[in-house]
């Protein structure tokens, strides 16, 4: 199955050039008269992107009662950790936490090691086909996961992996983005690093490890990191797959526990919002100073 | 490998040759396990998908999928009588249609703002617009449920404020859909704003200056400069969200269930019900379609937008 949600370059934040400071022609471009304005409405446009994410994390520390009350007060009158503590009392909360992040490290680890080895291949080895997988591989990064949904669960169910976390893992382990991003990579590197180390009399394998994949660092930390994000958000096959509690990954426990008995229960959902969208963007924060470094020697924008 | 092969050398010569052969068998052992998974869980099943939707299958078949009945196009003229199918696809152009430019329209206004020359926090607004674009969908619409709660929520609370009695927006025919689609451009808009933002790092500003020194105000400037110099990236950026938006599924089936009567139904939702009844072939049919249109509409996109440079 590809990748359903579309494919999100967190790696392009970091990759836009710096600003170049032009104090040349102030008068007739005019921009230096409209800034304050400019950092207004875009300080504006901010507090409604974050907004959403402190009313989540507040209402995650508010008692039911707060949490029903019209009209509601700005700041937990009455902080409780009580919503967290129903994630492990109530509900299951690790087993969906270990779900979601075995799948997510399996699939990631998958993608890092066949998508560079193809991408080795098709960028730097001349065979028979070269030119049709590559084309194979492109075809498909378009095709909506809907597609292939039924056949899919047909295939899974036969070699008895519904409901297993194999299941979840299996259809995404080789994904074309990966492919197509380090294809493009290696193809950069010199051609005659690795004819040198032919001549040394490096083996295929040695070539690869030792130097092919040393100097790719900076396209599989993108890679990796844009994969683990797609798995640990992903949702339509893990919906259809994990049928049983102790399978579910967070968004699926989220989801389902959003539309049954609990569908009002907005502390426990706020808690569990949190549980998945904080990781996530602890992860995109720390790792955004190191993109600027990969993305400067690869180049990819 | 050319520079080898030119060598006269005789020595130097034969090694390419003996070399050639072997990295044929290395090529495909190189590429040999990404291909056997790919095969096995992408392009068969994107080959069979095809297949199945001309045929009968049903849930009791799944242990024999080959033992089903062909029936042609029943599928496919199935559902383009199915009044609900037609709802889907209408609401699935509703939220394309209306999303897409909103979601473009906010990222360009936020891009070009932060390339007009600000210096200060350009990093933090970047990350900021982009935080939303890391998070998980179904969380998102947790979030956004219990922002448009109707008497609770906070939006309906802020339009008090300035005397405005906030309707049940997820209640209601009319505003269920729009509440989706500002929700999705909210979410979606900070990739675009970087795509953007690189893109117009290639408009030069020696136009600009040129332009309003020949009296062009701001306006002109960009609508006769910028936008024409942007369009690659427009059409990469429209044909992204747009691919992205005619498959939405996650904000329907935790915000509205598809409801209320069906006005949130998209089609991918549609086709996760048929296939949970277990109509196999006949949600692969209407998988098809979608992926006939996001061709189509891909294509199309290119033409109108691409060809002129």
């Amino acid at each position: 199955m590809t990748t359903t949600t579309r494919p999100e370059p967190l790696a392009v934040v970091a990759a836009t050039e710096p600003p170049r400071p032009r104090r040349r022609g102030r008068a007739t471009v005019g921009e230096a008269t409209a800034q304050p304005w400019i950092y207004v409405v875009l300080t504006g446009g901010l507090v409604l992107l974050v907004g959403p994410f402190l009313w989540m994390l507040l209402g995650s520390f508010r008692p039911d009662r707060e949490l029903k009350q019209v009209p509601p007060s700005w700041l937990p009158q009455d902080p409780t950790l009580d919503n967290y503590r129903t994630l492990f009392t109530e509900l299951d909360f690790p087993t969906f936490f270990f779900n979601s992040a075995v799948v997510a490290i399996a699939i990631t680890l998958g993608n890092l090691v066949f998508c560079s080895m193809l991408g080795y291949a098709l960028a730097k080895l001349s065979f028979p086909g070269k030119r049709v997988i590559f084309a194979l591989v492109l075809g498909t990064l378009m095709v909506p996961g809907l597609v292939t949904l039924v056949p899919l669960f047909v295939l899974v169910s036969n070699l008895g992996m519904v409901n297993s976390l194999p299941g979840l893992i299996f259809p995404f382990l080789a994904g074309p983005f990966g492919v197509f991003l380090m294809r493009q990579f290696i193809q950069s590197l010199p051609d005659e690093l690795i004819q040198a180390a032919r001549i040394d009399g490096a083996g295929e394998w040695r070539i690869f490890l030792s130097i092919i994949l040393p100097l790719c660092k900076p396209a599989l930390a993108t890679l990796g990191i844009l994969t683990f994000l797609t798995s640990w958000n992903n949702f339509l096959w893990p919906l259809v797959v994990a049928q049983s509690e102790e399978k579910y990954t967070l968004p699926v426990a989220l989801a389902i526990y959003s539309r049954g008995e609990n569908s009002s229960n907005y502390g426990l959902l706020m808690a569990g919002s949190v549980a998945i969208i904080i990781p996530v963007l602890a992860v995109f924060l720390i790792l955004q100073r190191h993109f600027v470094q990969g993305i400067a020697m690869t180049g990819i924008k | 490998m050319a520079s080898l092969t030119a060598n006269p050398t005789p020595g130097t010569r034969r090694r390419p040759n003996r070399w050639r052969r072997r990295e044929v068998l290395v090529g495909y052992l190189f590429a040999l396990p990404f291909l056997a998974l790919f095969v096995v869980f992408t392009v068969g099943p994107v080959l069979a998908s095809f297949l199945m939707s001309f045929t009968d299958l049903r849930t009791s078949d799944v242990r024999s999928p080959l033992a089903v009945e062909v029936v042609g196009l029943t599928n496919y003229a199935d559902a383009f009588s199915d009044e609900t199918f037609r709802k889907a696809a209408f609401n699935t152009a509703y939220f394309v249609v209306a999303g897409v430019p909103l979601t473009m329209g906010l990222a360009l206004a936020v891009a070009v703002g932060l390339n007009s020359g600000i210096t200060r926090f350009k990093t933090f607004f970047r990350v900021g617009y982009y935080l939303p674009v890391v998070t998980s969908i179904v969380a998102v619409a947790v979030v956004w449920r219990f922002l448009l709660e109707p008497d609770s929520g906070i939006v309906n609370t802020l339009l008090g404020y300035v005397g405005v009695d906030g309707p049940s927006w997820l209640n209601s025919t009319t505003l269920a859909m729009p509440s989706l689609i500002v929700m999705s451009a909210w979410r979606n808009m900070g990739y675009l704003v970087v795509i953007f933002l690189a893109g117009l790092q290639i408009v030069p500003t020696e136009m600009h200056e040129a332009a309003s020194i020949d009296g062009a105000g701001a306006w002109k400037r960009f609508r006769h400069i910028t936008l024409p110099m942007m369009r690659p990236t427009l059409l990469f950026g429209g044909v992204v969200t747009m691919i992205g938006y005619l498959q939405f599924f996650e904000e329907p089936f935790v915000m509205t269930q598809g409801g209320p009567l069906d006005t949130t139904l998209s089609t991918a939702y549609y086709t996760y019900n048929q296939f949970g009844f277990g109509n196999y072939s006949y949600a692969a049919a209407m998988a098809y379609v979608l992926f006939v249109v996001i061709a189509i509409v891909t294509a199309v996109q290119f033409r109108l937008l691409g060809e002129r440079d």
